[in-house]
């Protein structure tokens, strides 16, 4: 939480605002926490002070943000039992390690974490892998220990996890080094078969003796048909599945024009007569490879939703031993072992309160805003956040049996269940390849009684350019283009078929907080005497309750901001109100009561007034009234029995999504709001922006959610747009899953596309970008299809010869390129527009 | 010019050499991470200049 303060002094580290209890006028280096300080003496003291010159002060600010308050000790990473798991020992004595790191944010943070050696004698390396965020140390054991190495960067900032690799990601890794190995070859054979081709054809001019020709060709052979069989089998393979499954797409008509190609170019060989095309399908196999490869990597970028999920649970926690908390990990507990849960601590488990009372954070998993109150006795989830204070808590289940780990099973369910989305290209396929065979077949028929030669020559000709390279070409890039295009505009999207789908409107679902609202309690109103809201600030410092923040931040801002306040702790001081504060009690559900300064004040419901025996006037009553219509909670001020004020408390409804919404309806696209929040919270929203009470469903499940995703009709296009754990089955689910940025990463990872911006208008820069890409596409396809068309013409008529062919095939692709290109420079103003 | 009757087969062979190279690096896992290497030859060299001149 930033609070504005007057004073100018910025700290050294992160750059953030230093509170003014902190500035110590002697010294050059501000901080604005321990924990900067920490860092900063760290850094200078192994002499990377450079680190300040190239590092993003604003992604630094982001990490001391996220700094969890958490103790930086990691001895249980000395345990034999992590040794086993996680360590590798090398026979001369050092030790390796991958570890998971949070707060990586740029090069600089790369850079400082690979400076450890010089940080930490012992170390021998760490490598940062940035795209997992990970990093590989490497040590010895003899010199240094591995929590202290933990330690130190945890301290630099980046706290380490250890990582358990799925099975996924040595899949992906697996599949990325086969595009990589097939890419290789296919270039090598491509790049090759282009200089022997070039020979070729300069021998066509300057009498190249026959057996010279006959070299070239039969090299050009021998390349092609590696080409083909190597990296070429992909299409093959999947031409040959597509006619089993009789589901024809794009592979196919490829896949015919190579083997018939490759098939007529060996016949030619061995004549030592005809035209060859190898350099034309080796290059061919190329580039669609390179296609396949981009979304490939687009679709793996986020990291697995499930290896994620599991980040949400810490590696460790507190395990009591003979009435002491001793640190332990995770991975060892029991049930029936009880934890020691601390105040800012994420709950590793499923169990019972056994021991003390707090408040926890559940919006992770039920989509609640506000923390719950959970006394002894009561179940805590694992992933939720202990907000207030100390818990002892008895295991029930860890890990997979979890309710977390249940939603983890349910999201990798919707993502195997999720409907294929058949692109255009694909679709054309079919009937593509169709037409190409009956023109084949015309054209044999034609020339037959004429000449059977010519005719089988003239049909393999018409087989081999009617191949569809421009075609094949056209979708990837100009879904290329389109996502690299979104990603500069702050919307990541992950394959081209979201693209399509937004094409066909259906129903659009919203999670409440974060997108439709500013997802906190904020005081919206203050009828009244503004004065009085110091005194109600001072008693509300007592509570946790968010409207007493929301209260405590009103005070705050109608009163000086000369007062100190501390970074680390969410509770202000407000200690320049000067106000005496005692007794206060809280009553639950329905507000506070207590003496300031010897008068008696009550800030609360209804309810609380009258269980109090105060009567608000009727006009207050009709204030009420007003605010409550207006979606916004009223919110009760008496002293000494007398109603002072009332104030209106709501989380405020973005300034642009009643115009967003309405832009979105245009399109054709019905509106939902789908939230873990209360039914009556939902409601208001939705009475304010207009969307119909059937469509507004309040307190879902996780799996309610998706059930609701699910029931939708199979061809209709269903989008989900959420940010938290509790939508990411349900966004897995979806045509479309769209994540919210401050989301929890889990959700990034099962959604299609991720918006770096909050609110609403990046998602009409996505249907922008939809549609641009949309046109770019037809005009491709259309495009290649003239050529397509003008190529079989000219090979009925028998007017193709290698010059021909040579001339005329890279100009269809080339012309694809370009309209992509165009299409990415262009419309861009466009999108910025809308 | 009848060299060109070794020279392209020894040319090929040198080809299948390289891609063979390749292969392997790429089962070694050099091209598992692209980025990280792009984020790291921006800073190392420029550190080195710095505490020199400092």
């Amino acid at each position: 939480m930033i609070i504005k303060t007057q004073s100018k002094v910025i700290c050294t580290h992160c750059g953030l605002d230093v509170p003014s209890g902190l500035i110590q006028p002697e010294r050059k280096n501000q901080f604005c926490c321990g924990g900067c300080e920490g860092a900063f003496a760290l850094i200078s003291g192994s002499g990377l002070e450079s680190f300040y010159a190239i590092a993003d002060q604003k992604s630094l600010q982001e990490s001391v943000l996220e700094r969890v308050v958490e103790d930086s000790e990691f001895c249980e990473f000395n345990e034999p039992v992590f040794y086993e798991k996680f360590v590798c020992e090398f026979t001369n004595g050092s030790r390796e390690v991958d570890l998971s790191i949070d707060g990586v944010h740029c090069g600089a943070c790369v850079w400082l974490i690979e400076k450890l050696p010089s940080i930490l004698p012992g170390v021998e390396n760490a490598t940062v892998n940035w795209p997992r965020r990970t990093v590989r140390v490497r040590w010895k054991n003899a010199i240094v220990s591995i929590s202290v190495i933990a330690e130190t960067l945890h301290r630099l900032g980046y706290r380490p996890h250890p990582i358990h690799v799925g099975e996924n990601q040595l899949r992906e890794r697996k599949q990325n080094r086969q595009h990589l190995t097939q890419i290789g070859i296919a270039a090598a054979c491509a790049g090759n078969n282009m200089i022997l081709s070039a020979a070729l054809y300069f021998g066509m001019f300057s009498h190249m003796t026959a057996g010279m020709s006959q070299l070239m060709r039969i090299a050009s052979c021998v390349v092609g048909v590696f080409a083909l069989l190597g990296p070429g089998q992909t299409f093959l393979r999947s031409a040959l599945n597509a006619v089993r499954t009789w589901t024809p797409h794009m592979d196919l008509p490829i896949a015919l024009g190579l083997s018939v190609g490759t098939l007529a170019g060996l016949i030619n060989v061995i004549r030592g007569a005809g035209e060859i095309y190898f350099d034309s399908l080796s290059v061919l196999i190329f580039l669609l490879l390179i296609g396949r490869w981009i979304q490939f990597r687009q679709q793996n970028k986020a990291a697995n939703a499930i290896e994620l999920l599991y980040r949400l649970t810490p590696a460790k926690t507190r395990k009591m031993i003979d009435g002491h908390a001793q640190a332990t990990l995770v991975d060892l507990v029991q049930p029936n072992d009880v934890l020691e849960i601390r105040p800012g601590d994420v709950v590793p488990v499923d169990g019972t309160v056994v021991d003390g009372s707090t408040r926890i954070d559940e919006a992770v998993l039920t989509g609640e805003s506000q923390p719950v109150l959970k006394l002894a006795g009561a179940s805590v989830m694992a992933g939720t956040i202990n907000t207030d204070s100390k818990i002892l808590v008895k295991t029930q289940s860890i890990g997979r049996t979890t309710r977390l780990g249940k939603i983890v099973d349910l999201v990798e369910q919707a993502s195997l269940d999720k409907p294929a989305v058949v692109l255009w290209a694909n679709r054309i396929g079919g009937y593509f390849v169709l037409t190409v065979i009956a023109l084949a077949a015309i054209t044999l028929a034609c020339w037959w009684h004429i000449d059977a030669e010519t005719a089988v020559e003239r049909t393999i000709a018409l087989l081999i350019v009617a191949c569809p390279c421009a075609l094949a070409l056209a979708t990837p890039l100009a879904i290329a283009v389109a996502l690299g295009r979104s990603a500069g505009k702050k919307v990541m999207v992950k394959g081209g078929d979201v693209l399509q789908s937004l094409q066909s409107p259906g129903t659009i679902w919203l999670d409440k907080t974060g997108t439709l609202t500013e997802g906190n309690l904020k005081v919206e109103r203050w009828f009244g005497d503004t004065m009085r809201a110091d005194v109600v600030a001072a008693l509300e410092q007592a509570s946790s309750h968010p409207i007493a923040s929301a209260l405590v931040d009103f005070a705050n801002d109608c009163w000086s901001p000369k007062k100190d306040q501390s970074l680390s702790t969410p509770n202000h001081t407000v200690g320049d109100f000067r106000c005496l504060v005692e007794k206060a009690v809280e009553y639950r559900g329905l507000g506070i009561k207590g003496t300031v300064g010897g008068r008696t004040v009550l800030v609360g419901n209804r309810q609380l007034l009258t269980d109090q025996g105060v009567t608000p006037s009727k006009h207050q009553q009709r204030i009420a009234e007003t605010i409550a219509d207006g979606g916004l909670s009223p919110c009760w001020i008496s002293m000494d029995n007398v109603v002072v004020a009332v104030v209106a408390i709501g989380d405020s409804i973005r300034p642009e999504a009643s115009a967003a919404i309405t832009s979105l309806r245009h399109r054709g696209w019905k509106i939902g709001v789908l939230s873990g929040d209360h039914q009556s919270v939902v409601d208001r929203v939705a009475q304010r922006l207009q969307i119909p009470s059937n469509l507004a469903m309040g307190e879902m499940s996780p799996e309610e959610k998706l059930a609701v995703i699910k029931k939708q009709p199979d061809n209709a296009t269903v989008i989900m747009v959420g940010d938290g754990v509790n939508d990411s089955a349900a966004l897995a689910a979806a045509s479309v899953g769209i994540a919210v940025k401050n989301g929890a990463e889990a959700s990034l990872a099962a959604a299609n596309v991720y918006l770096a911006e909050p609110g609403l208008n990046p998602i009409l820069r996505l249907f922008a970008i939809s549609d641009s890409t949309a046109k770019t596409m037809q005009v491709n396809l259309a495009v290649s299809l003239a050529y397509n068309i003008t190529f079989a013409a000219l090979a009925f008529f028998g007017f193709i010869n290698p010059l021909v062919a040579a001339i005329l095939m890279p100009i269809s692709s080339l012309t694809v390129v370009a309209l992509s290109l165009r299409a990415g420079n262009s419309d861009s103003i466009n999108v910025m527009q809308s | 010019m009848s060299v060109l009757y070794i020279a392209i087969p020894m040319a090929l062979v040198i080809a299948l050499i390289a891609v063979i190279a390749f292969v392997l690096q790429v089962r070694s896992g050099q091209y598992d991470d692209l980025e990280t290497p792009a984020q790291r030859m921006l800073f190392d060299d420029h550190d080195q200049e710095e505490t020199e001149t400092r």
